[in-house]
């Protein structure tokens, strides 16, 4: 038992601090979430520089060879910046996946892209239901010669405007049982018939709205085996839950750390208000609801990482992280006053995305159900 | 990073369990709620020694055997999850044995330790008073030098382990001029000294778990103040770091949590098992989750420990989130029980042994013993976070 990062794990995490206080500022998340593409290319050609993109890529693809928990100590970091961009989409939804079940083909076709920068992925699995149950899995994919034809709207897909390939989870199997006949097919984002709509998000997130209009995919880019992929989207789900909790874990220690320092900043009645017990006890109260997401996370991310079972740590860390979040929020605003309510506080950046964070890739109900059945209620 | 433990440890954890298990098999006891708090059986506590399972974590010297406190948290874990009768023995092994070894002086730790390790010590704590409960320094009773000895004056309450100790460790006021924190010292005595009077005190559950002393002129041999005369405050508040760090504050009515999951699952309504029920299961994963959270607290307070360092923040953190669990999940089991939370536990048609409601009235405790919840939110903003006091 150790909750301790490694020696180079302290290291990574210190210099994505670094690197992201002086290059990722607010005043660059502010232009993004106003601009169309929602992210800075310099920036991300930087951070493929770096070798993010490529962390836990095996080396033989440009990859850096390391773990899934290294890679969550960098979500951590972007998170606490409020880092705009595809990392997620393009790393987590796209590279992972093809990672796990590419052929070799794919993988030698996609992954050096993803690890060099050149390419943006992301995965377009919600549609209209939102929900993340195989039964909502509506989009078409009907066979045709040596192609599959997709049919079909979804939604709330990350950064789809922006994509070069998106991985969409689509149902080949009509008469199967639900969680059978759902197959994942690589899509060039540039096939005709696809269109995209940005939609506006209380979190500037870049969401989209995207419409299959008989595209053809050929069947060669089918991701791992016809009608066998939701095994596969449960997995895709279960790290991009971590994911999420990584970059959320990074935006309410921010939005901690940002509070106390105000508590002993401001004063009225002649005394910082931090010297008021209620406001302490806010404050011991937001540590609280951080450290343990802190843990729960972190154990979600360590055991995913050893490539151990991790349907009940992950859903843990989601469902404590879900609430948490509003729970913190509630108190910095609070604590902030009438400051923290305005657009030019920093503190908005951080509100309008924990909120965000609450439903994506799974909700606490939904992950208090996998508990129960975890519990063999 | 590492969430699990080792071959050994799990070993040590499947043991344990073992040894639990028999034990409650061969009918010598009953899983029950806060049986570390009110489980007194010195029979139990002596198979306990027997198996070097008290002091697990002090030195070879004294006794001990030398292990580190993840192996005392796996103990301890398990004592709680089965809610064995751990009373007699819990208070010496988890902080005065401690504090002994910290402060105490070679003829005190041979003295007390071996006696504490072979479950014949039974340490009761004597720290409040009617008028020093969260203001533990504004303490009155007394202890006026007089030769050799101490001249001990005064009463305290909620003395755990009252009515089974033979030892009672003792605060008292040694110097009245100087400035409350710094006129305190710790005392270990024996309890069969004249002049002290023990009196039980019934809480909110009809149990007698804890007890009123009262010290009337008992002479004291100066050999068993503990640690530096003057300084015990200070002593004591690394004392409290261990009284708060463990599992018990997490797992008091962990007994409570099985027996009500297993409820559900056995009992239908119109034909369906309760944990069918979707607010049901909701209820209950959402208390697994809290659960989680609060081991993954705790374990942060042992490894701290393990590492050297006093874990004033984590252990007051730790144990203000844990003991609202226990509250929690008190609350939620009346509701899931309904009208049949009201029926004690020898009442007819009484559910789980009447686990639930006796909790609910006992878990009143959990926020305000060993440091009220708002106290330790004082110490996790004031030390943790930095936050001024004016």
């Amino acid at each position: 038992m150790d909750l301790s990062l490694s020696e180079e794990q302290e290291m990574l995490k210190k210099m994505a601090r670094d690197f992201l206080t002086n290059r990722c500022p607010k005043t660059l998340v502010k232009e993004m979430e106003a601009s169309e593409k929602g992210y800075s290319p310099e920036l991300w050609q930087e951070m493929a520089g770096l070798g993010w993109m490529g962390l836990v890529l095996p080396e033989k693809y440009g990859g850096g060879g390391m773990s899934f928990l290294d890679l969550s100590v960098l979500l951590e970091e972007m998170g606490r910046s409020c880092l705009p961009g595809p990392f997620l989409s393009t790393v987590v939804l796209g590279s992972l996946p093809i990672l796990d079940i590419g052929n070799e083909e794919q993988k030698g076709e996609y992954l050096p892209k993803i690890a060099s920068g050149e390419a943006i992925f992301t995965l377009a699995l919600t549609e209209p239901n939102a929900k993340y149950d195989a039964a909502s899995i509506a989009v078409k994919a009907t066979a045709d010669n040596n192609d599959y034809i997709i049919n079909g709207t979804k939604l709330f897909v990350p950064d789809a405007h922006i994509a070069d390939y998106l991985l969409c989870v689509a149902r080949t199997n009509e008469l199967a049982k639900s969680e059978n006949g759902i197959t994942i097919f690589l899509v060039d984002a540039k096939s005709p018939g696809i269109s995209c709509a940005v939609l506006k998000t209380i979190a500037s997130d870049k969401l989209c709205e995207v419409v299959f209009d008989q595209v053809r995919v050929p069947k060669k880019n089918i991701l791992g085996q016809l009608d066998q992929g939701w095994s596969e989207v449960q997995k895709i789900i279960e790290r991009a839950a971590v994911a999420k909790c990584c970059e959320t874990l990074g935006g309410i220690q921010q939005m901690l750390e940002m509070t106390v320092d105000y508590a002993k900043e401001r004063k009225q009645f002649d005394r910082p208000i931090g010297s008021f017990q209620v406001i302490q006890h806010y404050c011991a109260n937001m540590a609280t609801d951080v450290d343990g997401s802190r843990f729960s996370t972190y154990q979600a991310a360590w055991t995913l990482s050893e490539g151990l079972p991790c349907t009940k740590e992950v859903a843990i860390a989601k469902a404590w992280l879900s609430e948490a979040c509003k729970r913190v929020t509630a108190l910095a605003h609070q604590i902030h006053g009438a400051i923290g309510v305005t657009i030019d506080h920093d503190l908005q950046f951080y509100t309008r995305r924990a909120n965000a964070a609450e439903a994506t890739f799974g909700d606490a109900d939904f992950y208090r159900e996998i508990i129960a059945q975890e519990m063999g209620l | 990073m590492d969430f699990k433990f080792s071959e050994e440890q799990e070993k040590f954890r499947q043991e344990v369990r073992g040894f639990l298990e028999g034990e409650i098999r061969q009918g010598l006891w009953q899983p029950s709620c806060d049986a570390w708090i009110q489980g007194y059986l010195p029979e139990f506590t002596k198979r306990v020694a027997e198996r070097g399972w008290i002091g697990l974590a002090w030195p070879k010297e004294y006794g001990g055997q030398g292990r580190s406190n993840i192996d005392r948290l796996i103990l301890t874990e398990e004592m709680l999850r089965y809610g064995a009768p751990a009373a007699c023995h819990w208070f010496a092994d988890r902080q005065i044995g401690r504090a002994i070894l910290a402060y105490g002086t070679e003829q005190q730790r041979q003295e007390l330790l071996p006696k504490i390790i072979k479950g014949e010590a039974y340490v009761g704590l004597g720290m409040s008073e009617p008028e020093a409960g969260s203001d533990l320094a504004s303490l009155k009773t007394q202890a006026v030098e007089d030769g050799d000895d101490y001249i001990i004056n005064g009463q305290k309450m909620w003395a755990s382990c009252g009515m089974f100790m033979n030892y009672i460790y003792l605060v008292a006021r040694t110097d009245p001029e100087a400035p409350k924190h710094r006129g305190i010292s710790e005392f270990v005595i024996a309890t069969n000294l004249p002049g002290i009077t023990i009196t039980p005190t019934m809480d909110i559950t009809g149990s007698t778990a804890w007890a009123e002393v009262f010290f009337d002129s008992v002479r004291v041999p100066q050999r068993y103040l503990i640690g530096e005369k003057n300084h015990g405050f200070y002593q004591i508040l690394n004392q409290l770091d261990y009284e708060r760090a463990g599992l018990e504050r997490l797992m008091g009515n962990y007994p409570l949590f099985d027996a009500i999951i297993k409820f559900t699952k056995e009992t239908k309504r119109n034909g369906k098992p309760l944990s069918q029920d979707a607010l049901i299961r909701s209820k209950l994963a959402q208390l697994q989750v809290e659960f989680e959270i609060g081991r993954l607290l705790t374990y942060r307070v042992v490894l701290v420990i393990d590492e050297g360092h006093a874990p004033n923040v984590e252990a007051a953190m730790a144990k203000a989130y844990s003991t609202a669990f226990e509250q929690h999940l008190a609350s939620t089991a009346m509701d899931i029980l309904g009208l049949y939370g009201q029926l004690v536990a020898e009442s007819k048609w009484a559910p789980i042994l009447g686990m639930a409601p006796h909790s609910y009235l006992g878990s009143k405790g959990y926020s305000l013993q060993a440091g009220t919840s708002e106290i330790l939110r004082n110490i996790v903003a004031g030390r943790g976070l930095g936050l001024p006091s004016k």
